[in-house]
């Protein structure tokens, strides 16, 4: 039951949007595609929705073949990344024009607008026009009309990301929440890792066209399989130095050496790339067995609580996360710790081998 | 460059304001250091583009007046105040190579064009433009068009301040770091007075070296960006400042401490011998960062219950209901998720008092 | 299962088809039909080939006429588009001013073709007329059915009247539409007026000035009415533009095979030099400066 796609292309001239696309989407289920920006992921939604017919390949409602069904004939329910909504019409006509549409009775029209408008906290302003409203208003009401509509399949693409940060903060709070009370299929698109967390789920990591990556979003995040997966699901993308293992020890970056223990254990030589998530570094030794790292600052920038710290290590860039806001000099040298229990190992080709182990430091 | 003054500043849009609420600006009383970057930074509608205009010269304020290095020059139109602006969309002229945009303010200032060419080619060296000097700047990609009009203003060797309207809005994500870089090296480089207008907490944050925050028409805080995370003046700031923002919870004062609804919080002995003096209503402030979570009962432990965990990758926020109120938490990855139920703590040192909004803290002597 | 009935769509396009086809199509074919054929009534017709095509290439009158065509479409395009663009210039940007100016500029416009030709003749003509009396009063013999030169001039400023204010209204949206940062931004480099207007205001109206030429253009090498009414091809020939000429052929002497073969080669150079114009517009100011 639920949705399934089957070997699905989508190509349009001579350039592939999508390559075989393999997904299965259970019924209540809340599904994150996580993808950077022509990654495919509103091509996708667009097959989803109908609005697109893919170029081979299937897709599948409980079974039934609905592959060449319009989006007029399916029940979805869709949010883009612009604020769109009638301009001529209030906000409780927006809402409702979905019910009205279908013909229902006005007293259980008014009875599901005045839920759906609650539910996203724009219930006092049911009578304003949209251009009196501000951004996050207008995105609340473009939700509270895909949501008043009982859809089998809600699809967002990128809904805040036109938003205000701290808007976008509170919505994404608000829409987990409303997510978790649905029973039907949730897609959402996002280029943001973090969003991608914390809406939970599945996951469905995407680059130029094709799925990398599936499975429940922790688990992918702890276990990227591929160093391409890694980049995209890290925020900065994780930091990785080339390396190689050979008689039981690790080296990689300037001159570093170090036993192999714990999951590195087991690696055979040869050569690999090691990955370092940019929240496990660290400004201070912690551990004894922690590696040092030397770098120079190229930039430090600031993101709500933390301060990514840009450095130069040998010939690699990396990025340090930082807790709080503390100033740093561009320019000057500093030292970063990191242990070797919090390493991603890729082989040649980019394939995961060895990721840290959950709740162990 | 210039050191800027603004003196009593006030604005309204309306020709004949009445109460605060008509006017856009209420009172800004400031001095912009030369050579300094500073980021002007809000919500929408807080007044901070008005009050870029005002130092452009865009406006005229109804009230008060705008020196430049003590001259006079609230009523000069922005091409006789020396200063340089970068728009949200980039401003360029299309028609023109990028060596002619660059060269146009110097060719229409009637400079030798030996020198216009030799400073022209100077800031493409420092914006890494020089490849595309010949290309038409109309068909550049948006990044290199906002290089191009920062340029404009870089040539000048007479420019007091190069003001930015969020430049950075039609650039995409994965360059804005690379352009924050170039402003931030461009500014250690020539030491211009930067002034740079955003919502965005990163660009501002991360920019300058000074964030004047505005709420309503107000500068609520001036400060490093340590000091706006560390030490809000406001509830706002401590609210807008950060992600989650500060937590608040309603107050009053009890022995050795704050009471609130779920129990009694202590205090560091200076906040607390200001909170006994303190009029207006009280809150306690406390970043979702320095809120220790215990399995345990603990000592000062205040009992809550957990509502919502999330997991950022890099971080945990818990979300915990403390007698009504809800408050966040942020856990580093290694820290387990917590319990349904959990203690809180809140470390004096970390926890600060406001009073009808505002921090409270010894007034300097 | 429906299997994209989005493919009905194509029904709609239908009814445009058709109004097309039976609007410009068929009435298209038939001229070609014309002009190679020599009818003498119904059913009598001979195939001539190009006959009727050499014979109207080679018509002096006609050479006359497509050079006169030529002048005319020339003037009418140096005076009123830059005309049009200044008059955009000055007028006022916004409140109350900016919507009387449109209205007024708009009035011309209003008013029917051959009207046009009508207030002209009597606003014009030395006895009563009040342009044409006063004229004649201040000392210059003035009368249009008389002198060619006047008869053009005359021709010249009710044309510029009647059209000048569509390449203003059009330049005005262009204007319009220049965010007011580039203003700032020119103010803040320190440009003048003239500078503004050459690297702002100018590039930023190209695509309705692209129009305005292309329509201006086209209006004018097909102009009939007006200039029939008011001079009505003379004096002598001197007013006697293409489309005038063709319908003394077409009318007067009814030979419709020359007719039809002009109409084509009338409509292939109307074709050709609308193209041209487009082409070059669009390429001003684009592609890099080796």
């Amino acid at each position: 039951m639920g949705l399934t796609l089957e070997k699905l292309d989508k190509i349009v001239g001579q350039e592939v949007h999508l390559k075989d696309i393999d997904l299965h989407f259970e019924p209540g289920s809340r599904n994150v595609i996580l993808g950077r920006t022509l990654a495919g992921k509103t091509s996708l939604l667009r097959i989803l929705a109908g609005l697109d017919r893919p170029t081979r390949g299937r897709l599948l409602i409980n079974g039934e073949d609905y592959t060449g069904v319009t989006v007029r004939k399916r029940s979805v329910a869709m949010v883009y990344q612009q604020f769109i909504n009638y301009p001529s019409m209030t906000v409780y006509r927006n809402i409702a024009s979905p019910l009205l549409l279908a013909k229902l009775d006005t007293a259980e029209i008014d009875r599901k607008v005045r839920q759906a408008a609650e539910m996203l906290h724009i219930e006092h302003l049911l009578d304003r026009l949209p251009a009196e409203l501000s951004g996050g208003q207008q995105q609340r009401t473009a939700i509270a009309r895909a949501l008043v509509k009982d859809a089998q399949l809600l699809l967002l693409d990128e809904p805040l990301v036109n938003l205000d940060y701290k808007l976008r903060e509170e919505l994404r709070i608000e829409l987990q929440a409303i997510f978790e009370r649905r029973e039907s299929i949730v897609v959402y698109t996002t280029t943001e890792p973090a969003e991608a967390l914390m809406l939970g789920g599945n996951i469905v990591v995407m680059d130029e066209g094709r799925v990398l990556q599936t499975g429940a979003t922790p688990d992918v995040y702890h276990h990227p399989g591929t160093l391409k997966v890694a980049e995209v699901f890290s925020d900065p993308p994780i930091n990785y130095l080339q390396g190689a293992v050979s008689g039981g020890r690790a080296s990689f970056g300037e001159g570093i050496q170090i036993p192999l223990s714990g999951h590195l254990a087991d690696l055979t030589d040869g050569d690999y790339m090691f990955g370092l998530r940019c929240n496990h570094l660290f400004l201070a030794r912690r551990n004894p067995d922690d590696i040092e790292l030397s770098a120079r600052v190229t930039l430090s920038e600031i993101n709500g609580s933390e301060t990514f710290i840009h450095i130069v290590h040998g010939q690699d860039g990396l990025v340090v996360q930082d807790e709080g806001i503390h100033p740093v000099k561009i320019g000057s040298a500093l030292s970063v710790f990191v242990n070797p229990s919090r390493l991603f190992v890729y082989n040649g080709g980019g394939e995961l081998v060895a990721s840290p182990v959950q709740g162990r430091y | 460059m210039a050191r800027i003054a603004l003196d009593h500043i006030a604005h309204s849009y309306l020709p004949e304001p009445k109460g605060s609420a008509d006017y856009a600006l209420k009172r800004i009383h400031y001095e912009w250091e030369d050579g300094g970057a500073y980021a002007l930074l809000g919500p929408s509608g807080c007044g901070k583009t008005t009050l870029l205009n005002i130092i452009s010269g865009l406006l005229t304020p109804s009230e008060g007046q705008v020196h430049y290095d003590g001259r006079d020059v609230t009523g000069l139109p922005p091409e006789q105040r020396n200063i340089a602006q970068v728009f949200q969309f980039p401003v360029l002229y299309d028609t023109m190579t990028v060596f002619d945009n660059l060269a146009f303010p110097l060719r229409n200032r009637k400079i030798a064009e030996p020198d216009v060419k030799k400073r022209v080619l100077e800031v493409a060296e420092i914006l890494e433009l020089s490849e595309v000097l010949k290309k038409r700047a109309a068909n550049l990609s948006a990044d290199a068009k906002q290089k191009i009009s920062l340029g404009r203003g870089l040539v000048r060797s007479d420019v007091a301040a190069i003001l930015f309207d969020e430049p950075l809005t039609v650039i995409d994500p994965h360059l804005k770091w690379q352009l924050r870089r170039k402003l931030k090296e461009i500014h250690e480089q020539l030491r211009l007075t930067l002034i740079y207008v955003t919502h965005d907490q990163v660009e501002a944050m991360t920019f300058a070296e000074k964030v004047v925050v505005m709420y309503e028409g107000e500068i609520l805080q001036i400060g490093t960006p340590e000091e706006l995370f560390d030490h809000p003046q406001h509830t706002f700031v401590g609210y807008f400042i950060g992600s989650p923002g500060m937590n608040f919870l309603p107050c009053t004062v009890a022995e050795g401490g704050a009471q609130v609804a779920g129990g009694r919080i202590a205090l560091d002995p200076a906040t607390f011998s200001l909170a006994q003096n303190a009029t207006g209503e009280l809150q306690v402030g406390i970043r979702p960062m320095y809120l220790e979570l215990h399995d345990t009962a603990v000592a000062n432990g205040l009992q809550a219950s957990v509502s919502l965990v999330e997991d950022q990758g890099n971080c945990k926020i818990v979300t915990v209901q403390l007698n009504g109120t809800t408050l966040r938490a942020r856990l580093p990855e290694e820290k387990p998720a917590p319990g349904e139920r959990v203690w809180l703590v809140f470390p004096p040192q970390h926890t600060k008092l406001f009073a009808d909004g505002r921090l409270l803290q010894e007034q300097p002597s | 299962m429906d299997k994209w009935e989005n493919n009905r769509a194509w029904f709609l396009v239908l009814p445009v088809f058709f109004i097309v086809a039976f609007s410009a199509i068929i009435p298209l074919m038939t001229v070609v039909n014309y002009s190679v054929q020599d009818i003498f009534g119904p059913g009598q017709r001979v195939f001539v080939g190009t006959e009727w095509f050499e014979e109207v290439l080679g018509d002096k009158r006609l050479h006359d006429a497509l050079w006169r065509q030529f002048l005319f479409s020339g003037l009418v395009l140096l005076i009123e588009i830059p005309l049009g663009v200044v008059i955009a210039l000055l007028m006022p940007k916004k409140g109350w001013g900016a919507s009387a100016s449109l209205v007024i500029l708009a009035l011309p416009l209003l008013i029917p073709w051959n009207v046009i030709g009508t207030i002209w003749i009597i606003f014009t003509r030395p006895d009563i007329g009040l342009l044409g009396a006063a004229i004649n009063t201040m000392g210059i013999a003035f009368d249009h059915t008389a002198s060619p030169i006047q008869a053009w001039i005359t021709l010249m400023f009710m044309e510029v009247w009647h059209w000048t204010p569509l390449v203003a209204l059009l330049a005005y949206a262009g204007l319009q539409a220049i965010p007011e940062a580039y203003y700032q931004a020119a103010k803040i480099d320190g440009a003048s007026a003239w500078s503004t207007f050459k690297y702002i205001q100018l590039p930023k109206m190209r695509g309705v000035l692209t129009i305005a030429v292309l329509l201006r253009f086209m209006d004018s090498f097909l102009i009939y009415a007006e200039p029939f009414v008011l001079t009505g091809g003379g004096p002598g020939n001197t007013t006697t533009f293409l489309s005038i000429y063709l319908v003394k052929i077409a009318v007067g002497q009814f030979d419709l095979g020359p007719a039809a073969a002009f109409s084509l080669i009338y409509f292939l150079i109307v074709l050709l030099f609308s193209w041209l114009f487009y082409q070059a517009l669009q390429n001003v100011g684009k592609g890099d400066v080796k």
